[in-house]
């Protein structure tokens, strides 16, 4: 790890004038990514402002709209065990449940779960090439060890996959992320958060050097009768999703009212298709309607080799995890194992 | 004091609202913090970089802590931050300064007696060469202080985040066991 000097931050707006006249300065929360990447050499700021010492967005609370704002410095275990979340969002609370572990989730903010960093082999060994982490340097997954990477929206430079379990049900929930920054505040929606590799898969999203999350908003509609987050891992606890699932479904007369679908584990970003939900609109929720869905979500999807199972696995989990989302209080036990 | 070597510049040195400085015209220095350790103040010069599993273990003394990965992925390091259970490798001790930290050496009611969880620990035989106990028995009061395992499928999703390559797991899940009766 390289040296750096650290300061605590009062305010939003003292922590972004920190940070965002200094390339190589970075804010640091729970850490429990930054100081990983920092031990590897992957990450090297040489100075860290840090946020936990800001008074505001350490709660959760319910906004005027009837949705929920989750603050961003609050930790992955205080929000997945909130009240507000296991009754209107527990969609949320099984998604952030199957992630990390109990030391981890307590640490980890949430701002923090949207930011952290792929956990491809080779981004991490800083003696291969990588562009994520050395930009034009190439990409050794392709054509190397590959059974974790990316089978959908990924690019010639880089074929890593976003590694949350949280930022899947937020992409299928349909959040808001909000941003403080020099330029002043914004907020963006979700799916546009994160991003595909392209020709700059050194960028993970679209924020802005200087900005930091202050909070993610929660649309009313929560999907709390019928839902399901199906991970599936190469060990049932403390592993990252080979292939996740988050799924909502609204049901009127055994049909479908709406639908939401995000996967994890297959891209750069949690993967959504509004053209399967659309599809799915007034269908039951049987094999078939969900396997056509799944198709949609699917379509173009292609293997290096070691990951090609990734497809057919992730059919499979959408067709499996509809049919769970059906009756969420059998399925959805405590603990990470797949029903 | 400072167990590190490094240039003392007090005129260079980063006061509480001073801007980030250029590269060039910094120097990095110890920052005297205070813990609060199994209840006694510790007042400690340490460098920003220096994470809290160092500060107890090499500034401290306290040993019981054990580095296992150094990288958050055995739980060997796990301890009582205000009665949170966290990893003190992936934390920096400047961050907690105020914090009340209790590790594997401040759980025991008395010198005489042990915590209800280390006499479990040694009933059941949930250890052999005992180098991830610390951590387990950090880990296990953490989480049965959030209320959220029951049953023992809970319990073994629930301190997944606690390795113990000797296999003692079984036995490691009973002795938790007894603490949620």
């Amino acid at each position: 790890m390289n040296n750096f000097s650290y300061k605590k931050a009062s305010s939003v707006q003292e922590a972004v004038g920190q940070v965002s006249g200094h390339s190589e300065a970075c804010f640091i929360a729970g850490g429990t990514n930054l100081i990983d990447l920092m031990k590897y050499n992957v990450a090297k700021a040489d100075a860290l402002v840090d946020l936990n010492t800001i008074t505001e967005n350490h709660e959760i609370s319910e906004r005027e709209d009837g949705g929920i704002r989750l603050g961003a410095f609050v930790s992955n275990n205080d929000t997945a065990y909130h009240p507000l979340i296991t009754e209107r969002y527990p969609l949320l609370n099984r998604a952030i449940l199957a992630g990390a572990t109990g030391q981890i989730r307590n640490m980890a903010t949430n701002g923090g779960n949207l930011l952290q960093r792929t956990r491809c082999y080779y981004f991490y060994d800083i003696n291969t090439p990588c562009n994520k982490r050395e930009p034009g340097s190439g990409c050794s997954a392709i054509g190397g060890y590959n059974r974790i990477m990316a089978i959908l929206g990924e690019s010639e430079n880089c074929i890593a996959v976003f590694p949350s379990d949280m930022c899947v049900a937020l992409s299928a929930l349909s959040a808001t992320v909000n941003v403080s920054g020099p330029d002043g505040e914004r907020s963006i929606p979700f799916v546009d958060f994160h991003r595909l590799p392209g020709d700059t898969p050194e960028l993970d999203n679209n924020l802005r050097h200087g900005e930091v999350i202050t909070s993610i908003d929660l649309p009313p509609k929560g999907f709390s009768q019928n839902y399901s987050y199906l991970k599936l891992r190469d060990r049932n606890s403390y592993a990252f999703a080979l292939v996740s699932v988050a799924m909502g479904l609204e049901l009127e007369n055994n049909r479908i009212k709406e639908a939401r679908i995000a996967l994890g584990g297959v891209a750069h970003k949690p993967w959504r298709v509004v053209e399967a939900e659309l599809f799915l609109e007034n269908k039951e929720v049987n094999e078939e309607s969900l396997g056509q869905a799944a198709d949609i979500i699917l379509k173009g999807a292609t293997g290096y080799g070691h990951n090609d199972f990734k497809i057919d696995l992730a059919k499979r989990a959408i067709i499996r995890n509809g049919l769970m989302a059906l009756n969420p209080a059998e399925t959805q036990l405590p603990g990470a194992v797949p029903n | 004091m400072s167990f590190c070597v490094y240039t003392f510049n007090p005129a260079a040195m980063l006061t509480e609202n001073a801007p980030i400085l250029p590269k060039t015209e910094r120097s990095f220095d110890t920052k005297s913090i205070t813990l609060t350790v199994n209840g006694k103040p510790r007042e400690l010069n340490v460098m920003p970089w220096v994470s809290l599993l160092d500060a107890l273990r090499e500034y401290i003394g306290l040993t019981g802590t054990k580095k296992g990965c150094d990288h958050g992925q055995c739980g060997a390091c796990t301890v009582l931050c205000d009665g949170k259970r966290i990893l003190s490798c992936l934390t920096l001790a400047t961050m907690k300064e105020g914090a009340e930290i209790t590790t594997i050496e401040g759980i025991a009611p008395s010198d005489t007696d042990l915590h209800p969880l280390q006499k479990a620990f040694i009933e059941n035989d949930a250890f052999q060469c005992g180098y991830c106990t610390p951590g387990q028995i950090c880990s296990a009061i953490g989480m049965l202080q959030e209320g959220k395992a029951h049953s023992r499928e809970e319990v073994k999703e629930l301190m997944s985040g606690n390795l113990c390559r000797c296999g003692a797991n079984v036995y490691i899940i009973d002795a938790i066991m007894e603490g949620i009766k």
